[in-house]
Order: structure tokens, then C-alpha cells, then sequence
């Protein structure tokens, strides 16, 4: 068991794959069609790998109450409750960027 | 070489690397494990073979694609206006190897979903424990009489990006001031719902800068469309009375071309175009029907949880092949999709049950290059299948400022470096 797993850590690291830690909750993985995983796009919306959780779920909490301005924000932070976007903001804590 | 001994040999490989070539092999419970056989590389699938790899990468995964270079729909009608080359849209596959996912080109001629193999052009076939179709779209040759694929040379579709993308683009070089260009877009549904109308957008941009004296037609086959307040408002602004639709119940459906002519037939009249541009009807790519996996709509119907096809077993279908209820055909919504599906497989290789995913779609269209407006979209799983969550999503605002605009225009561009960087990097 142990012996497979460092195999399978060996074959990781040699196919050079990033590998996420956990499965991502519902809606999570959907955010990186526009927040890239990794940082480094021009004028692209901020990255949200490794951001405080707090931070991610106020900012989206004050997308869906109109307290932040948004241009689509507002419209998609409607679609969730407040424990689904803790769970993203939480999930996106913990990847690396 | 079947993929199956090309499996036993990853396995034997990664065992043997750490020195454990004698243990037993894991059994599904500790993990996922097994072959995943993704049929096509655009957005859908280049997206799903990637997050497979992601999510699991014991799974060995390969990726049957017939073209070695990617030419991305999205962003194609820039091509069309001048602003931007056709070398920004394509995309190679070198990433994906990089993640270790086995690329092989090859057509995919059969799927025998009762043995789970696939059979390629070049003689191959491949074994799977699951595989998922992402085929994309095939234009219905024969649902407008005329046009065919030689008519296609002269009216281009351009609903491919590529050649037909940069036929269309020197054709509108060509065209002498004052003349008239003439799109003809289909009924529901299709490949990107909005593209027609950003085509017709950025053309005009184009016209009204280089060929002023020149008119825009567009005959339609549908009495409405993605984001039509907003776009008829911006056409108002931006180009006066440059651009003309034509909707359904004003007769504008054509229902027969002549290519040598350049004609095109509606009930009320003959349309003689300088350019045209006839974006007929589709159906989901044709692997999709060998495989039993379409229905009589030509599409292909899913269960809204895993994507897996509700007519044949262990066989997934992504992107815009997918019936996918309330979601549009759309790149982004196709990226979400895979990612989706890509957990749903991973659980079900690790004999997990799939959890409920919860997907977005936004989708950005271009009014002209500093005018963007956007349709974003929250889904999720009920009555069997992808339903809109009520009071998420919507359109941009009908009387947003143009600092407004440009922002989504700004948006529109890094959503495009975003999700190519995603789906190929």
C-alpha cells in the first residue's frame, strides 16, 4: 500500500502533473473558466489559488448583495448559498497557485 | 498495440519506478484506476483529459483527435474582421502530453459500447473502462436545399474555425464598398447561441470603418436571440442602421440557396449577396451517432449528475454534442462540463458515488472591440436534466456606460487567454 503510493507519487512528479489535493466542490471548479489557476494573464480577474477563504466568500457575499460592484459577479453569486460559497472559498484556499 | 498492453505497461512502469514491480496490483477501492478513452480535443475534451489527470493520475488517459493543431471558434469572428490573426486562435496539445495524457491521432471510425473498445482510422483500437465523447458539432448538409459542401466554398459557414474562418475574412477583403453581406442563421439549437449576432457586430465594425456604403442582412430562422436588447442597442449606437435582422415571422428563414447566383430564398424574397455567410443547421458530431449515443434530434441525451449518455452504458458526452438542458452550447460551458464529468468518472472508477455538481456558464460577445456584453448563467441537476438556478444569471445591463462595455470587452479578452490556458496549456 505505502510502496503504491510512493509509486504513484514517483509517476506524478515524472509526468510533471499538478494534482489536486482534494476533489473540488460543487461549482468550484468552474470558477477557473475565468480566475486562472495559476496567475499571469493580463487584465484577467484575480487568480483565487491560495487566497484566504474569508476573503473569497466576503467578495462573493458582497457580489450578491450589490455592496461590491460587479459586471458578472452579482449575477453569478445569486446561484449559491452561503455554506456552497464557503466551500469554494475554503477548496480555493488550499490550491496552490 | 492495444491501449490495454500500453495499461499494463504504464502500471508495470510505475511500479517497477519505486522498485514494487512485485506487488499486487490496488483494487479499485483504495482509488481510481482503470483507462479513460476521451474522443475529441476542443474545448470539451482537451478539457476533460486534463482534469481526469488532475483529479486522478493513476488513470491512464488518452485523447483521440484526427488534428494535431486546435483552431478555437471562440474569438474566430475576430479573425473575420481583421482585428486579430488566426495564429492567436490555435492551440497544440503538447500540454496535456505534458500532464501525461497519451495523445493519439486518429479519426474515431466505431465504439462497440458492449466491449468498451473504440476503433481508429489507422487500424488501432482501445480498450476503456469509461469513455467520454466530446465530438462537437457536424453541419446538416442536407437541411438547406443548395447548400452543400461545394456551396460552402463560395457562402462559407465559417462555423469551423480554420479555412473557412479566413475564406470568409477575404471575402469581406474583396467586397467593394456598398455592397451587401447576407447571414443567414439557424433555429434553436446550435453552436454558440449569440455567435451570429457578435459576427454580424464585429463585421459591421469593419464595414463601417473601411466599406461604409455597405449594408448587413441578417435572415433568420428564429423570431428571437442571446442577448438581443443588448445587442440591438449596441448595433443602434454603434453602426445606425448598418445592420438589418430579419426574424422569422418576417420571413426570414431562407429555405434554399444558389451558390453560383449568390442568391439566397426566403418566403418573401431573393436576397442577391456580395457576401454570404449561411450558418446551417447541426447535429452532434457524427462518432456520436455510430455510437449510438444520439437521438432522433441528432443530439445526444445525458444523465445531468455524471454525463453519462442515457442510451448506452460507461459512455460519457460532453460540450456541444450534449443535450445539456438549460446550458448553451458554449466553450465555457463546455470546459465546466468536463470538469464535471471528469469528477463523476474518477468517482465511479473509485466505485464512489458521483456527487451533484453545481456548473456555470459565461459567455461574452463582442458589440465591437471595446463594447462587451455578457450572459452568465448557475445549473444544476433537475428532472433529469441541467436546469438554471432561479434568480442567478441573466444578462449584462440594458443601460450600463460604456466604461461598463469596455470592461466586459477587457473580460472578454482574458476569459479567452484564461480558458485556452485552461483547456490546452
Amino acid at each position: 500500500m505505502r510502496s503504491f503510493r510512493m509509486a504513484s507519487a514517483l509517476v506524478v512528479l515524472l509526468a510533471a502533473a499538478r494534482v489536486l489535493a482534494q476533489p473540488p466542490p460543487p461549482g468550484a471548479w468552474s470558477c477557473s473558466g475565468c480566475h486562472l489557476a495559476s496567475p499571469g494573464a493580463a487584465g484577467a480577474p484575480a487568480s483565487l489559488a491560495g487566497r484566504k477563504a474569508a476573503d473569497i466568500a466576503g467578495a462573493v457575499a458582497d457580489f450578491r448583495t450589490g455592496r461590491r460592484p460587479a459586471t458578472v459577479m452579482d449575477r453569478i453569486a445569486k446561484g449559491f448559498s452561503d455554506d456552497e460559497i464557503a466551500a469554494i472559498a475554503a477548496w480555493w484556499q488550499d490550491q496552490r497557485p | 498495440m492495444t491501449q490495454t498492453v500500453a495499461r499494463r505497461n504504464f502500471l508495470m512502469q510505475a511500479g517497477a519506478a519505486a522498485g514494487t514491480a512485485l506487488l499486487p496490483m490496488p483494487t479499485l477501492a483504495q482509488g481510481a484506476t482503470g483507462h479513460v478513452v476521451v474522443i475529441g480535443g476542443g474545448f470539451a475534451g482537451a478539457s476533460a483529459a486534463g482534469a481526469l489527470k488532475r483529479l486522478e493520475p493513476r488513470i491512464a488517459v488518452t485523447l483521440v483527435e484526427t488534428q494535431r493543431t486546435f483552431t478555437s471558434c471562440p474569438f474566430s469572428n475576430t479573425v473575420v474582421a481583421g482585428l486579430r490573426s488566426i495564429g492567436r486562435l490555435r492551440f497544440g496539445y503538447q500540454g496535456l502530453a505534458r500532464r501525461g495524457v497519451a495523445l493519439h491521432f486518429a479519426a474515431a471510425t466505431a465504439v462497440d459500447a458492449q466491449r468498451q473498445r473504440v476503433s481508429l482510422a489507422d487500424g488501432t483500437t482501445l480498450t476503456y473502462d469509461r469513455l467520454v465523447m466530446a465530438p462537437g458539432i457536424d453541419l446538416k448538409w442536407d437541411a438547406l436545399p443548395g447548400y452543400d459542401q461545394p456551396a460552402a466554398l463560395a457562402m462559407p459557414h465559417a462555423w469551423k474555425a480554420g479555412a473557412q474562418t479566413l475564406l470568409l475574412r477575404r471575402q469581406l477583403s474583396a467586397m467593394p464598398d456598398g455592397g451587401l453581406v447576407v447571414i443567414a442563421a439557424p433555429a434553436n439549437p446550435f453552436r454558440c447561441p449569440p455567435g451570429p449576432y457578435e459576427r454580424a457586430s464585429l463585421i459591421a465594425y469593419y464595414l463601417k470603418a473601411k466599406k461604409p456604403r455597405s449594408k448587413l442582412l441578417i435572415l433568420d430562422a428564429k423570431d428571437g436571440f442571446s442577448k438581443q436588447k443588448l445587442f440591438e442597442a449596441g448595433w443602434k449606437a454603434l453602426y445606425g442602421d448598418l445592420i438589418e435582422w430579419v426574424s422569422l415571422s418576417q420571413g426570414g428563414k431562407v429555405t434554399e440557396v444558389d451558390a453560383k447566383a449568390m442568391t439566397l430564398v426566403t418566403d418573401f424574397a431573393t436576397h442577391k449577396a456580395a457576401v454570404a455567410n449561411v450558418i446551417p443547421p447541426q447535429q452532434a458530431g457524427r462518432i456520436a451517432a455510430v455510437a449510438g449515443v444520439a437521438d432522433r434530434t441528432g443530439w445526444c441525451p445525458i444523465d445531468p449528475v455524471t454525463f453519462e449518455s442515457t442510451l448506452m452504458p460507461k459512455i460519457h458526452v460532453i460540450g456541444d454534442a450534449a443535450i445539456a438542458g438549460a446550458m448553451p452550447k458554449s466553450a465555457f460551458a463546455a470546459n465546466a462540463q468536463a470538469k464535471a464529468c471528469a469528477a463523476a468518472v474518477v468517482a465511479l472508477l473509485a466505485g464512489r458515488m458521483p456527487a451533484e455538481p453545481r456548473l456555470i456558464n459565461t459567455c461574452y460577445s463582442l458589440v465591437a472591440p471595446d463594447w462587451g456584453i455578457s450572459i452568465a448563467g448557475v445549473f444544476r441537476p433537475a428532472g433529469g436534466l441541467l436546469a438554471d438556478v432561479a434568480g442567478a444569471g441573466g444578462v449584462s445591463p440594458l443601460d450600463a456606460d460604456p466604461s461598463f462595455r469596455a470592461q466586459e470587452a477587457k473580460y472578454a479578452n482574458a476569459w479567452f487567454a484564461t480558458i485556452t490556458r485552461e483547456a490546452f496549456g
